[in-house]
């Protein structure tokens, strides 16, 4: 079995939303993760706020961001178990994340600790 | 892990709550007010990013509270010239650091009132004050504001915007012992709450569900109202009284694609007995004191109209109220269903009569009504009046109700 992690990027992470909205798209995540972790296949994850972010640059300086410069952000991640990539990739078609135009899910094998693969 | 429930509604509801209490901090001019309701969504965000993954808290609410908390205090420390200047306000001392906030069920109650107080502000135009009322009063997000007044996210921002701008920083601060302070803005308030529950009960939208929820809104804010002693008046009891009569056709009215059910067609078994029950006893309560308001007397009427009796007696007392109501307050519909009432008590040539001296030739009810009280001498001449309100007719649902009723004349 193998590990990966499901990137959500979000095209805009500042739109205002309703609570309402906020209060669905919990449910919709509490869902998802929810028949992930049903067939034991759910191993970790966290939302990324937004507030605080800063990004560093090459020559170390120090931006708040990532807004501005690029239009995607990263909004968080879970990390699965899964036998190969297309089991994976449909753990993240479920994302509620994906309503949102624009937004994908990045899917990726998390290095093995034995180095081999 | 297991799946878990959060209680329907609960960032709405919670939402408003936050909003408010951070007001009485922060006060509702346009930057306390932005500050809080930019706080409040943080708070959800937050919410958001923790729950789906560590499981919804014990205590969700509670969580809610701290979160805000912090969040209003990091505010404060970053924003040190905002801070100096609305420190005086502060409760607690001039540190933030020292902020508590008060988030008792008292507290909250009291916060909501001063806002609605704060909201319904001469100053601000009505469909302003609607639509910021239901923003920071019930939690609505801008395109449910915009669906459930059928208009769109661009202008409702924009009016919100310029609410706001016109809401002074002290406009939070009503003093509820003033009793002439509160009787004289009460009216104001009122008619807000009035007009809510109309845009519900009445709209054109589809949405049957948000429909309800306008008008369980204005409910809850008129209860807010009747929970505090200065503003508990017979005006609000009777106003409370209208919506529950109102109210308590909902279900009766509804049809499976969204479309109403006439009065007329509906089953009276379908009436909230409860609800018109309630109503019974909040108009009873108005009837105490010397006032009698336009809402005292709609609701009598709207209470003689979940009666399913048609005898001469009962159209004798709506069309006793219907002459007091236009003499307090007149509208073109009043007094088109004034005549309606006459005709019942004294027959439709009587009707036919008194409604053409009104001539309101603009009005599509006017011609409906000619056309129903025609049906019985001139079928064709009946059917002749529907064509002519069915052109009249502003709204598509308008048109296909008199459509409807134009197919039933015999």
């Amino acid at each position: 079995m193998k590990e990966y992690v499901l990137l959500f990027r979000h095209q805009d992470g500042q739109a205002v939303v309703s609570p309402e909205q906020i209060q669905a798209w919990m449910q919709q995540t509490m869902d998802w993760i929810g028949t992930i972790a049903a067939q034991n296949k759910f191993v970790s994850g966290t939302g990324l706020p937004f507030a605080d972010a800063k990004v560093v640059h090459h020559n170390k300086m120090v931006t708040n961001g990532p807004f501005g410069e690029i239009k995607e952000t990263l909004g968080g991640f879970i990390i699965v178990k899964a036998d190969s990539v297309e089991e994976a990739v449909e753990f993240a078609k479920g994302c509620p994340v994906l309503q949102g135009e624009g937004n994908t899910v990045e899917v990726r094998q998390i290095a093995k600790k034995d180095g081999v693969h | 892990m297991a799946q878990q429930e959060i209680i329907p509604h609960l960032f709405r509801t919670e939402f408003r709550k936050i909003t408010a209490v951070l007001c009485s901090y922060f006060g509702a001019g346009a930057e306390g007010l932005s500050i809080a309701e930019d706080i409040a969504g943080e708070t959800f965000l937050s919410a958001l990013e923790n729950w789906p993954y560590k499981g919804v808290p014990e205590q969700p609410v509670a969580w809610l509270y701290t979160v805000a908390k912090n969040k209003a205090i990091n505010y404060l420390r970053r924003h040190k010239h905002f801070h100096l200047r609305i420190a005086p306000q502060l409760k607690n001392g001039d540190a933030a650091e020292e902020m508590d906030i008060d988030w008792s069920a008292e507290n909250i109650k009291d916060s909501q009132l001063r806002m609605l107080f704060a909201v319904c502000h001469p100053a601000l135009s009505m469909e302003s004050q609607i639509s910021l009322a239901l923003r920071v009063l019930c939690g609505f997000g801008i395109d449910e504001i915009a669906s459930a007044l059928l208009s769109n996210k661009e202008t409702i921002s924009k009016r919100l915007q310029r609410a706001k701008e016109k809401l002074r920083h002290d406009a939070f601060h009503t003093d509820f012992h003033e009793t002439a302070v509160v009787t004289q803005r009460l009216e104001a308030v009122l008619t807000t709450l009035y007009l809510l529950f109309n845009e519900g009960y009445y709209s054109e939208s589809n949405d049957m569900v948000l429909r309800e929820d306008l008008c369980f809104e204005a409910m809850r804010l008129t209860q807010l109202l009747l929970d505090n002693a200065v503003t508990n008046v017979p005006n609000v009891n009777a106003l409370f009284a209208l919506m529950c009569f109102h109210a308590s056709r909902f279900e009766a009215r509804k049809k499976d694609n969204g479309a109403l059910i006439l009065y007329h067609e509906q089953d009276d078994r379908l009436w909230n007995r409860e609800l018109i029950q309630t109503g019974v006893q909040y108009l009873l309560q108005a009837a105490q004191g010397t006032t009698l308001s336009a809402y005292h007397l709609e609701a009598s009427i709207a209470y003689w109209f979940t009666v399913k009796t048609n005898n001469t007696e009962k159209w004798k007392t709506v069309l006793y109220l219907y002459n007091l109501l236009l003499q307090v307050q007149y509208s073109p519909v009043s007094s088109l269903n004034r005549v309606y009432a006459l005709a019942m008590v004294e027959g439709p040539a009587a009707g036919i009569a008194a409604a053409e001296q009104l001539r309101l030739e603009q009005n599509p009810y006017y011609f409906s009504l000619l056309g129903t009280l025609y049906q019985s001498f001139n079928i064709e001449k009946a059917k002749r009046y529907f064509d002519k309100a069915i052109v009249l007719a502003k709204t598509k649902g308008d048109k296909e109700v008199l459509q409807r009723k134009r197919e039933q004349l015999k």
